[in-house]
């Protein structure tokens, strides 16, 4: 057989035999749908509330895809800056990484203060989830830059948004959608987060409620929904990642797509 | 004196199209520093091929890095095409012994990164006139034997291959100046052998002025028409003479008594010149 298709085949069964064992292991030893919900009651619980999960699923994707598209554009800029200026450098990295070890939940209420409650302190927490991730990679792939390249550019009397533009981030490129991987699942978490504390939609709130409510069959069932949202669009940026800069991994079987 | 006369002095300099005058070069300051390059002077007229040569840490790359402006000089002035350097833009192409490659482009459009930034040809590359520049690449890649290797990347290409490819590139813009810095040191020496005669075809039908940077007395001998020895900490050039041997010449020429005893003489040179700082 392909050893291509035996190793998906592989992964496939090593998953679904995940959710069987879950679902044995609640029967054997009688585990109450309270702690634990068997997976098969979780995926009845879905498709019974949908209609009611959806709109809050669509309002969680929404709300992460704005905050995530901030955070690139702002993610990009900040690692840009950072990367290829030394002064940058030096005063903006500290401050990026003390921002960045500060629990978010933290920063949810100053957002609710300043912005109230709703879409705007989730769309904020979903961004800065998602920059420092961005500005690392971006700035760690402009300050690889080859200096002998560079010295070829400079000779040349390229300007440094010349090099910039044509060497430094092209170059960047992997480091960049290798980070927005980890980015997007980030910004799920920052969504999650601020919606829990403080918004009447998304599945964060529903979670919340749900769980004050001992109805734990429908908090698993967010987490699916949420699970799945995420694992789609982590595919969706490692097939573009594959797709942008294939260059990078000339070999690589490993890649999704 | 006129005006026109005055402006003429302040503005050229010097009659050669390189010309390091009293040039010295310290790393670093204080007590740490480091003298790189001692006293120089090296006069180069257009168009003439000079090679450095000299034990490592000689301060050759010093040299290459201060004609193109990479550097500045701690003392003295270096002056190019009668300019002092970076006051008028030389076209300047460049080839190390690191191919540096671009990855993400195919090495047609790495061999014609140059044309998108060097004036006059980046406002025609803006204007589209990429065919032109197109067949440019594709007459320079046939040129050093890769005619059908430009929509290849550079990872798919050998060593020598890319080296090739990066001598392309540093002379796609037409350059007034080659600056080569042990371009060939990394191949083997057939590959090297091949690229020397490739070198000087390129630069017997192009002639830019070069300055190469190299470890090679038989390449030196074989490319130059002057060969500058340099001793080391801080580097200085202790001998300067010209090849007599005529042009083209040929890898059998290396073998000739004349060529060898050279060779022999300049690597005397090199081994009895102790850098000054063991000497005192």
């Amino acid at each position: 057989m392909d050893p291509q298709i035996r190793r998906r085949i592989d992964s496939a069964l090593f998953i679904v035999g995940f959710f069987v064992l879950w679902e044995a292991l609640c029967w054997a030893f009688g585990v109450s749908d309270i702690v634990l919900p068997k997976p098969s009651q979780i995926i009845v619980t879905l498709v019974e509330r949908m209609p009611a999960l959806w709109p809050h699923a669509l309002q969680t994707l929404y709300t992460t895809l704005v905050g995530f598209a901030f955070g690139i554009v702002i993610g990009i800029a900040l690692g840009a800056l950072i990367g290829s200026s030394r002064l940058a450098y030096d005063v903006a990295y500290p401050l990026l990484i003390g921002f960045a070890t500060i629990p978010k939940v933290a920063v949810v209420p100053i957002f609710v203060l300043w912005f109230g409650a709703g879409t705007v302190p989730a769309v904020l927490t979903a961004m800065i989830m998602s920059i420092f991730p961005i500005v690392v990679n971006v700035a760690t792939g402009l300050a690889t830059t080859e200096p002998e390249l560079e010295d070829v550019m400079r000779a040349l009397h390229a300007s440094k948004f010349d090099i910039l533009w044509n060497v430094g981030l092209p170059r960047t490129m992997p480091y960049f959608f290798a980070s927005l991987k980890v980015a997007i699942t980030l910004a799920f978490v920052g969504t999650v987060i601020s919606e829990t504390v403080a918004s009447n939609r998304g599945i964060g709130n529903v979670m919340m409620i749900a769980s004050s409510n001992f109805d734990v069959p429908l908090v698993f069932a967010g987490l699916l929904i949420l699970a799945v949202m995420g694992i789609l669009l982590y595919a969706m940026f490692s097939l573009l990642e594959a797709r942008v800069t294939g260059w990078a991994h000339r070999k690589d079987e490993l890649s999704m797509g | 004196m006129t005006s026109s006369a005055a402006a003429e002095h302040a503005t050229k300099h010097s009659d050669f199209f390189v010309e390091l005058e009293g040039v010295t070069l310290n790393y670093g300051r204080g007590a740490k520093q480091i003298k790189a390059l001692g006293l120089t002077n090296l006069r180069v007229p257009q168009g003439d091929f000079v090679a450095l040569v000299g034990p490592s840490g000689c301060g050759k790359s010093t040299i290459l890095k201060l004609v193109t402006g990479l550097l500045r000089a701690s003392s003295g002035y270096v002056y190019v095409a009668g300019r002092e350097v970076g006051a008028e833009a030389v076209r300047v192409g460049m080839a190390f012994q690191n191919p540096t490659m671009l990855p993400w482009l195919t090495v047609r459009d790495n061999i014609m990164m140059p044309l998108k930034i060097v004036p006059p040809f980046r406002e025609q590359y803006r204007r589209k006139r990429k065919s032109e520049f197109h067949d440019r690449a594709e007459a320079l890649l046939k040129e050093v034997g890769l005619a059908n290797f430009g929509d290849k990347r550079p990872w798919q290409l050998s060593g020598g291959m890319l080296q090739r490819a990066s001598l392309c590139r540093a002379l796609i813009h037409e350059p007034q100046l080659l600056m080569l810095g042990e371009p060939f040191g990394a191949l083997d020496q057939f590959t090297r052998e091949e690229l020397w005669a490739i070198m000087q075809e390129l630069w017997i039908k192009l002639r830019p002025t070069v300055l190469l940077v190299t470890h090679d007395l038989k390449e030196a001998g074989y490319l130059a028409n002057r060969i500058c020895v340099m001793r080391a900490r801080p580097g200085v050039i202790i001998d300067d003479a010209e090849v007599p041997f005529p042009r083209p010449r040929t890898i059998e020429m290396s073998y000739t008594p004349n060529f060898v005893s050279m060779t022999q003489r300049l690597r005397e040179l090199i081994v009895t010149a102790h850098p000054a700082t063991e000497a005192a």
